[in-house]
């Protein structure tokens, strides 16, 4: 009875693996976004970015039978996305929030369109590395098998902290981020310094795109998405712009994202709807709870327009 | 010599001002008309290059456009039904934007005012299958779609949440909500394969709008908007609005209830979105189920900002939507295209309208201050 001799204790391992499972497109998503509003612009189109990496890593990994040449796919078209919307932006009088929704709209109308044919073929999944063997429970295996992108992202949350900290690139990003003017003195042009921004945000979203597609769920299809590339948005209010706050928050969201399917498993099916739910109900909460209506963030870059 | 001051000369002097007044006014008037053409214009030629890539007509694009949703009176009707949720859903974008909010949670209150207007749908049967149904129908869409907004417009107001990603999440909540109630307690049993609320008797649907094959929510959407363009440009509330939109620390300096106008609007722009949901259950679905989930709320957000979030210049939009919506499917099957064409091209347009927003107080012909200078600059040598 090797199934049932977790009992209960199911639910708290399968939230601990679905935390893991579930919030890797989260931290890249929220890494990305992180680098773009620190360079004090907001793209509120990652959702689009994020459904469109899904859709062209799944077919270049249909079509090269590389799940990573899809990955690096999703995150040249994350790119390009990504530099659409700061060459859009550049220009005065453009609203980059509006310019968001209107680019989550059109990478969503181009991801199904492109993706059509891609719904049936079976794409090669991305490598995941063993982590449970020494248990001789399943479910403990199970949990323990780590995806190699879930790695990739701890090792980046460091790097991008450490970069935005210690490096004259964050240093750049950090003025920008604080004052235009300050950085026009330095002799910097914002605006490049935002493009190049938006344009890494777009391609780490991408990224968490491919592994919805390429592992978890591990397929292509239209509601790939259950608004991941938003939520990571609000993500980035919580974790303070800060990437290691992205971390936390990540996981935390995922463990949220992961309590329906995980109640599924021992038999409660009641309200499956509404624990579905939980991620959003939960970054709204967040939303209340980390934000004011009298002072700003602290933390948040000067030039943002979402919090001025 | 001052004395003999020549009348005539006067009174053409005083008719050249007035002349210069109206062509002020024309210019300022037809610089949103001129710029939101020449960015559609512009998003169609783009869009034309994308299927010149996929080996596809533009003008065979654009002639099957016109036969689905334009061309003939068939056609066009279609395209009038097709309009009537996005009227609604526009108002929705559009009443908090004059505040100076980017509210795009439409398709939420949209599903919970069908779902509010449903629940309340059941009692009332018993009751009547005419207008105090309807009326009750609308009032429970209405109140429910208006307090799921208005929770965004006092979040934002009260607490400082960002209304744009707050909204969009309680339309994620609201269609969870949705889904939970209609494969629980407001389920009809009957409904099997498809979970639907009890559904409308067929003499308790609306009927048609006379001498036309479009559903009376066509009528009500187009009320809706001239109600919306009276109480923004013609009375003091939505005056204070516009005050507010434009220069949020000058409003509240100036007395104005900036707190009451926010979930004022927003309860109104959410009370539009949950009778889009009510009518299209009374008026299509006959229950509310998944089906009214159909993307009009998102489509209103790109239909307010063509308008440029005016509620007369919605009416126009909507129906060119609502065409292109309409010809969608002649286009699947006679140019072998998916069904997200419509997205790809709403989506071009959408970064192109909003992309030639950088083009205002640019054109001479469309800037009387830019005459002004002129002038000045003239008298000067």
């Amino acid at each position: 009875m090797e199934e049932t001799a977790l009992g209960l204790w199911g639910v708290p391992l399968a939230i601990l693996a679905g935390a893991i499972r579930v919030s890797t497109p989260f931290i890249f998503v929220s890494l990305g976004e992180t680098l773009t509003e620190r360079s004090g612009r907001i793209n509120l189109g990652l959702e689009g970015t994020l459904v469109f990496g899904a859709m062209s890593a799944y077919a270049v990994a249909v079509l090269t039978q590389s799940a990573w040449l899809g990955v690096l796919a999703a995150m040249c078209a994350g790119a390009v996305f990504g530099l659409l919307h700061g060459f859009i932006c550049k220009f005065p009088k453009v609203n980059d929030i509006a310019i968001g929704i209107a680019m989550m709209q059109f990478g969503l109308g181009l991801a199904f369109f492109l993706g059509k044919p891609f719904i049936q073929p079976v794409a090669p999944k991305l490598p995941s590395i063993p982590l449970g063997n020494w248990s001789s429970l399943p479910q403990v295996q199970a949990a323990l098998t780590i995806n190699v992108l879930f790695i990739v992202g701890l090792i980046l949350t460091f790097a991008i902290a450490w970069m935005l900290k210690n490096t004259r690139i964050g240093l750049i990003l950090r003025v920008v981020g604080d004052s235009s003017d300050a950085a026009r003195a330095m002799g910097i042009n914002p605006n490049t310094v935002r493009l190049l921004a938006t344009a890494a945000g777009g391609a780490l979203a991408a990224i968490g795109g491919a592994y919805l597609s390429l592992f978890y769920p591990g397929s292509w299809n239209e509601r790939i998405s259950s608004g991941q590339g938003l939520m990571a948005v609000a993500l980035v209010i919580f974790a303070r712009w800060n990437p290691k706050g992205c971390l936390f928050a990540s996981l935390l969201f995922g463990g949220a994202g992961a309590l329906g399917p995980a109640l599924q498993s021992v038999g409660v099916t009641q309200g499956y709807y509404l624990f579905y739910a939980a991620p959003y109900v939960l970054t709204l909460i967040i939303l209340i709870m980390t934000s004011s209506p009298t002072t700003r963030l602290s933390g948040a870059p000067e030039e943002l327009s979402l919090t001025k | 010599m001052a004395a003999e001051i020549d009348i005539s000369s006067v009174a053409s002097a005083t008719r050249r001002f007035t002349l210069l007044r109206v062509q002020e006014e024309l210019a300022r008037r037809l610089e949103p008309v001129a710029i939101t053409f020449l960015a559609i214009l512009a998003g169609m030629g783009l869009f034309s290059l994308f299927l010149l890539a996929l080996g596809k007509s533009p003008v065979q694009f654009v002639q099957l456009i016109y036969a689905g949703g334009f061309g003939t009176w068939f056609s066009l009707q279609n395209a009038f039904s097709r309009a009537a949720p996005l009227l609604l859903t526009a108002l929705c974008v559009a009443l908090p934007a004059r505040l100076g909010l980017t509210v795009i949670g439409g398709e939420g209150a949209l599903a919970l005012g069908g779902l509010g207007a449903a629940a309340i749908a059941v009692p009332m049967l018993s009751v009547s299958h005419g207008w105090p149904l309807w009326i009750a129908m609308g009032a429970s869409g209405a109140v429910v779609g208006g307090l799921w907004i208005a929770f965004a417009g006092a979040l934002k107001h009260y607490r400082g949440v960002n209304e744009t990603i707050s909204s969009l999440l309680l339309t994620y909540i609201g269609i969870a909500v949705m889904n939970h109630l209609i494969e629980g307690v407001l389920r009809d049993p009957a409904s099997l394969n498809k979970p639907s609320t009890f559904p409308l008797p067929a003499d308790a649907m609306f009927g048609k709008i006379w001498g036309m094959d479009v559903h009376w929510g066509f009528a009500i959407g187009i009320i809706c908007c001239l109600l919306a363009w009276v109480l923004i440009e013609r009375t003091t509330i939505g005056f204070a609005a516009r005050v507010s939109g434009g220069n949020l620390r000058a409003a509240q300096i100036q007395g104005l209830p900036v707190g009451k106008l926010i979930v004022g609007f927003t309860f109104l722009a959410g009370a539009f979105a949950g009778l889009a949901g009510m009518i299209e259950v009374a008026a299509v679905q006959g229950s509310a189920n998944g089906s009214i989930i159909a993307g009009y709320g998102y489509t209103g957000i790109l239909v307010a900002f063509l308008a440029r979030h005016n509620p007369l210049a919605i009416i126009p939009v909507s129906i060119l939507l609502g065409g292109v919506a309409a010809a969608g499917g002649l286009i699947q099957r006679r140019m072998g295209l998916p069904d997200a064409t419509v997205l790809v091209l709403q989506g071009t347009l959408f970064i192109s309208v909003l992309f030639f927003e950088t083009l205002y107080g640019r054109f001479k012909l469309f800037n009387p201050e830019m005459w002004q200078i002129t002038r000045l600059g003239k008298d000067g040598q």
